[in-house]
């Protein structure tokens, strides 16, 4: 067969005008006809563009040249098909620990884009894909912006504990309503092409076929300079932005307590000060962000970020996976089948309840229409997802995911029965929290193609898998599902089969102490507070109903029975509410009653006592020492993401193990002892604190 | 140039759902998906290896231009595919077939996919013809005042619409609905509303019963919709029909004399069926199992007012090629576009005249057993998805031998504007 025409002639040729081959280190420039200066910012040795310190410093020498001979107009666009600039290069955000150093660089990124802005002929910033924080700020700095459509532009420092530091918080609010620049700067979020013109951040969509002639038009309609909103000039007033900024803070408090994360809150506190005037608020950015940069909760987010990309490159490699068979319509393998469409695989999902096939699609269906998928990419989602009652797919399958209910027996018999009809090659993996992989493998022929995979709930959100290995399964195996799990954008972590894996096992023993301070008396509403304060997403007993009191049972349950470590007694509450029926959530009642997909919640449950807080969070840290003793993950860093990613551990804290450092191992060990001698030997420190405190 | 032979090697369908209040749950390539996935998927052959895509469907919708090819790229069959669409009314799904057949047994072609795909209850509403002239004038109005004049000349019946099933559901030759012509042969052969109602009934008890018994399994794959409503057999079969019950419903076409009523002819219903057709060469490469082969085909055409004879013409005509006798036929599918159709078809068969005068037989065809008949009911119970129907009774014929042990048979339709379709079928040993 020939090959698709597309793979020819489909490739995008980005429009890179006159400009030569880097002329300026990381940069082109080039002069068309018509004296239209095109610069072109193309990094070296980079896939993606970042505004690292060299690439600033060349854009320096771009400016010279032009500044001795003024052209026409000035367009700025990338070289890189992949999108604009993605931002600052965080990895110099890792380096400085002095904060007249980095004021010092701040000051001349500062500098070099005011020169960019002061160029008197128009300047025009072409985006292509992402133009994210320092690249949005780029972009700001130009008078124009044109939009090559699919490009998005949005300011994602807050998520590193961090606000604009190159301008932006200045120049956005001064183009477009202040209120929708600001909302941007505290959330995140990007704004995609089309947002991005309403909100006014660029006047011109275009596709990359008609790049030159957008850019001609634009010349030659306004060959004047910038223009600018005015939607700010109502925010002139202090007044006018206090009373915004209360909304602001209250809603950002919900989310982002200024404790725990502190930039957002201080990006509203320059903007309310220093709103009408940008000499002030340059200047206060500029202090605040240095200031910010230095603190733990930045390090540690930023720490979380290369956590994040290191998870991504052992996801890596190409996946051999493009049809996969899902065992079972239930909540998860209902997910994980819409999650495996979405990204583009044919999937087959069996179930012997057909009505449970029919929910499955719904389920897609949203899935795919809540991520932004437009009507013709849902079309196509749900035509790859074939529900599949007879288990047609199965021959097809290269994996097969079996995702049926938590009982051996019934998962042995599956195993068996999905091996007989499989294709030769397929890899077979059970999606199970809380039985172990050594009892299932008897079921199967070839174990070395078995392992697991442990998806959390909700798979669309959570994006961690732990891919669980036995002693039988092959590298390859392992290596493949690895692959999977990047290919349908997830993040892989390798365990070995333990009690609980990794996730459930350190977060489980937390689900029980809190259950336990629950039978002891105290409010739900205060422990889950305790939680939270600490700087836990969600409360453990709201995480208790969420994912279900019987699921939470069973895996406790696992763990008494086949620990060597001591774990608490189940307390009787628990118990009860389970035999009741009151699963949590799913039922409307567990722990709290639920309306709406949210717990009622009365109160704030009154005032803490002592060590509520180091009951509910050394378990944690005791038993993720006790996982690195075993060996059960590779090292600290990754057992440290996968709690962050899976389970919410307080982000801005790093992660358990790194925060049982920061905290000093000593003083854990103590206090686990004194928790022992009151409360019992569940808190005994594990032997592993030794070696880690070395 | 030897003729090569054509087998069928597998097919599916989808349940025919009743058209109620509205538009259904899937387009025509909605429901050609839906089956076609499945069926796609048992075969041990990957879904881009196919050389065609052949679907027939008459009621178009605006989405979905050339439902042939959408259908064949929203199945994953890769961007290669050629795919087009046939259409002869109520012909359109053997039609398709017949396309295909004819490409694999003059050596262009392999391996192909036919079907057919119809949703009745998407069909559109029509505007009138004087709106759409008032629409055209108002668009050329261009001063305030001329708009003023168009306005006034605006009148409220160019509102009411034309619902587009009704005016496809009749002959634009003759102006005769297709429920009238019906009528007529009910008429000409003294059929009785007793005779056209008791077949009606059997219809209905043969189809609970075939499902009943499992007998579809295979042949309907389940649907499934985006709100998560799962579609798992024909649902128009109203097993509890009896001729008390039918005797009650009045005259749908000629009021109040008629004998034509909603019980005793087909139903208004979405459906789509696919038949993989593939050369000797294609089940060695692939590795399939035919089911059944090919034998022959035919159209007629005869007077529009009297279109449900179409079957008997065709049939007769291909049977004297093949030198058959009305025994040697063990089933057929004869397509139940209204019962007293039916019945006119197996009267003319009887008629001495009809069949010395039309068929050029020298004595009557004779009667064909009802045991040979539309064994497991038809589109009296099943409903009538016009582009499908032609498609389903070609596949329904294969599997109802092949449970009966049975070794040839006929599928054939009358088709709205005065045709006949026929397919000859033998069972591969």
């Amino acid at each position: 067969m020939n090959k698709p025409v597309l793979d020819i002639i489909g490739k995008t040729k980005l429009e890179l005008g006159p400009a030569e081959k880097q002329n300026f280190g990381n940069w082109w420039l080039g002069r068309d006809d018509d004296n239209v200066a095109w610069a072109i910012v193309d990094k070296k040795n980079a896939r993606a563009n970042t505004l690292s310190q060299d690439v600033l410093a060349d854009l320096e020498k771009v400016l010279d040249a032009l500044e001795t001979s003024l052209p026409k107009a000035l367009m700025i666009r990338s070289a890189k098909s992949g999108g604009f600039i993605a931002g600052a290069d965080i990895g110099e955000f890792r380096q400085v620990t002095d904060p007249a150093q980095v004021e010092e660089r701040l000051r001349k990124g500062h500098a070099i884009l005011d020169r960019l802005e002061a160029l008197s002929c128009p300047t025009i910033a072409v985006v292509h894909g992402y133009a994210l924080g320092g690249g949005f700020e780029l972009a700001l700095a130009c008078d124009h912006r044109v939009a090559v459509t699919g490009a998005s532009f949005g300011f994602p420092e807050v998520r590193l504990g961090l606000h604009p530091g190159l301008g932006g918080t200045f120049r956005l609010t001064e183009l477009i309503d202040p209120i929708e620049a600001m909302t941007m700067m505290l959330t995140g979020k990007t704004a995609h092409t089309q947002k991005a013109k309403s909100l006014g951040i660029v006047e011109v969509i275009t596709e990359e076929r008609h790049v030159r002639a957008a850019i001609a038009a634009l010349v030659k309609k306004r060959p004047g300079g910038r223009s600018r909103g005015l939607k700010a000039m109502a925010f002139n007033l202090e007044t006018a932005r206090q009373l915004a900024a209360r909304q602001m803070s209250a809603k950002v408090e919900e989310k982002a307590p200024r404790e725990h994360y502190p930039a957002p809150h201080e990006l509203i506190d320059i903007w309310v000060e220093h709103g009408h005037n940008r000499k002030k608020m340059q200047e206060a950015e500029i202090n605040s962000f240095a200031r910010l940069l230095l603190s733990d909760t930045a390090q540690n987010l930023i720490r979380v970020f290369f956590l994040r990309e290191k998870l991504k490159a052992n996801s890596g490699g190409k996946s051999s996976v493009a049809h996969v068979h899902v065992v079972g319509a239930g909540t998860m393998g209902a997910e994980i089948a819409a999650v495996c469409a979405m990204k583009g695989l044919t999937v087959s999902l069996s179930d012997p309840d057909h009505q449970a096939l029919g929910r499955a699609v719904k389920k897609a269906g949203k899935i795919a229409s809540d991520a932004h998928l437009s009507g013709i990419q849902v079309r196509d989602v749900l035509d790859r997802l074939m529900p599949d009652p007879k288990q047609y797919g199965l021959a097809r399958a290269d994996l097969v995911i079996e995702a049926a209910p938590e009982k051996v027996e019934l998962k042995k018999e599956l195993l068996a029965s999905i091996e007989a009809r499989a294709p030769g090659h397929a890899i077979i993996a059970t999606n199970t929290s809380s039985l172990e992989l050594p009892e299932l493998v008897s079921a199967l022929r070839a174990p070395e193609r078995f392992a697991g995979l442990h998806f959390f709930n909700p798979v669309s959100k959570l994006e961690l898998v732990e891919v669980v290995s036995h002693p039988g399964s092959s590298a390859k195996t392992l290596a493949d599902l690895n692959a999977f799990v990047g290919a349908i954008d997830h993040l892989a972590v390798p365990v070995k089969s333990y009690p609980g894996f990794l996730v459930n096992r350190i977060l489980t023993p937390y689900l029980l102490e809190a259950a336990i301070l629950l039978e002891e008396g105290h409010e739900p509403e205060l422990i889950d507070r305790v939680a939270q304060e600490f700087g836990m997403a969600m409360g453990p007993l709201e995480v208790a109903d969420r994912v279900g009191l019987d699921i939470c049972l069973h895996v406790a349950k696992s763990l008494r029975d086949n620990l060597d470590t001591p774990v608490a007694d189940i307390p009787a509450k628990l118990k009860e509410k389970v035999d009741a029926g009151h699963l949590g959530e799913k039922t409307g009642r567990g722990i709290y009653k639920w309306k709406d997909g949210k717990p009622e919640k009365s109160g704030v449950g009154g005032e803490a006592p002592e060590y509520m807080e180091d009951r509910l969070i050394l378990p944690m840290l005791n038993a993720a020492v006790e996982c690195l003793r075993e060996k059960v993950v590779s090292d600290s860093d990754t057992l440290d993401a996968a709690m962050i990613f899976a389970s919410g551990f307080a982000p801005f804290l790093g992660g358990p193990i790194h925060y049982a450092k920061t905290r000093g191992t000593d003083y854990v060990i103590e206090t686990l002892t004194t928790l022992e001698d009151v409360y019992g030997p569940r808190f005994k420190p594990d032997e592993g604190w030794k070696e880690l405190g070395k | 140039m030897t003729e090569r032979p054509v087998y069928i090697v597998d097919g599916s369908r989808t349940p025919f759902i009743k058209a109620r209040s509205g538009p259904g749950p899937f387009t025509p390539v909605d429901l050609a998906v839906q089956c076609g996935r499945p069926l796609l998927a048992r075969q041990p052959v990957k879904p881009d290896a196919y050389d065609q895509v052949i679907l027939g469907c008459v009621n178009v919708i605006a989405d979905e231009m050339n439902p042939a090819r959408v259908a064949a790229l929203r199945l994953g069959m890769g961007e290669q595919m050629v795919a087009f669409t046939v259409q002869i009314n109520c012909g359109s799904g053997m039609q398709s077939i017949d396309t295909a057949y004819r490409y694999i047994r003059e050596g262009s072609a392999d391996l192909i996919l036919a079907g057919g795909a119809e949703a009745l209850s998407h069909s559109p509403l029509v505007l009138r013809q004087g709106a759409v002239e008032w629409y055209a004038e108002l668009a050329k109005a261009k001063s305030p005042f001329s708009i003023a004049g168009q306005m006034s000349r605006l009148r409220a019946d160019y509102f009411k619409p034309v619902i587009g099933l009704e005016r496809g559901l009749t002959d634009p030759i003759t102006e005769l609905n297709m429920g009238q012509t019906a009528e007529i042969l009910a008429h000409r052969f003294n059929i009785t509303r007793e005779d056209a109602d008791a077949y009606a009934v059997a219809s209905h008890h043969r189809l609970a019963h075939a499902q009943e018994e499992g007998w579809l399994d295979g042949e309907v794959e389940s649907a499934f919709d985006r709100e998560g409503n799962v579609y798992e057999a024909d649902d128009g079969v109203r097993p509890k029909n009896d001729m008390a019950s039918l005797a009650k419903l009045k005259p749908a076409f000629e009021k109040p004399y008629g004998k034509v009523t909603p019980g005793n002819s087909s139903q208004i219903t979405d459906g789509a069926s696919w038949v993989i057709l593939a050369s000797e060469e294609a089940v060695q490469r692939h590795g399939l199992t035919p089911k059944a082969v090919i034998r022959d085909s035919e159209w007629s055409a005869l007077d529009p007012s009297v279109m449900g004879l179409g079957p008997v013409l065709c049939s007769t005509r291909m049977m004297a090629r093949h030198g058959l006798q009305r025994e040697d036929i063990d089933l057929w599918e004869l397509n139940e576009a209204f019962a007293a159709q039916v019945l006119a078809c197996l009267s003319a068969w009887e008629d001495e005249e009809f069949c010395r005068e039309i068929l050029g037989l020298e004595k009557p065809f004779g009667r064909i057993d009802h045991e040979r008949l539309n064994v497991d009911g038809g589109a009296i119970s099943l409903g009538h998805p016009v582009g499908t129907s032609g498609n389903r009774i070609v596949l329904h014929l294969v599997n109802a031998m092949a449970r009966l042990g049975r070794n040839r048979g006929i599928a054939t339709e009358c088709i709205g504007g005065g045709l006949g379709g026929a397919m000859l079928v033998e069972m591969v040993q």
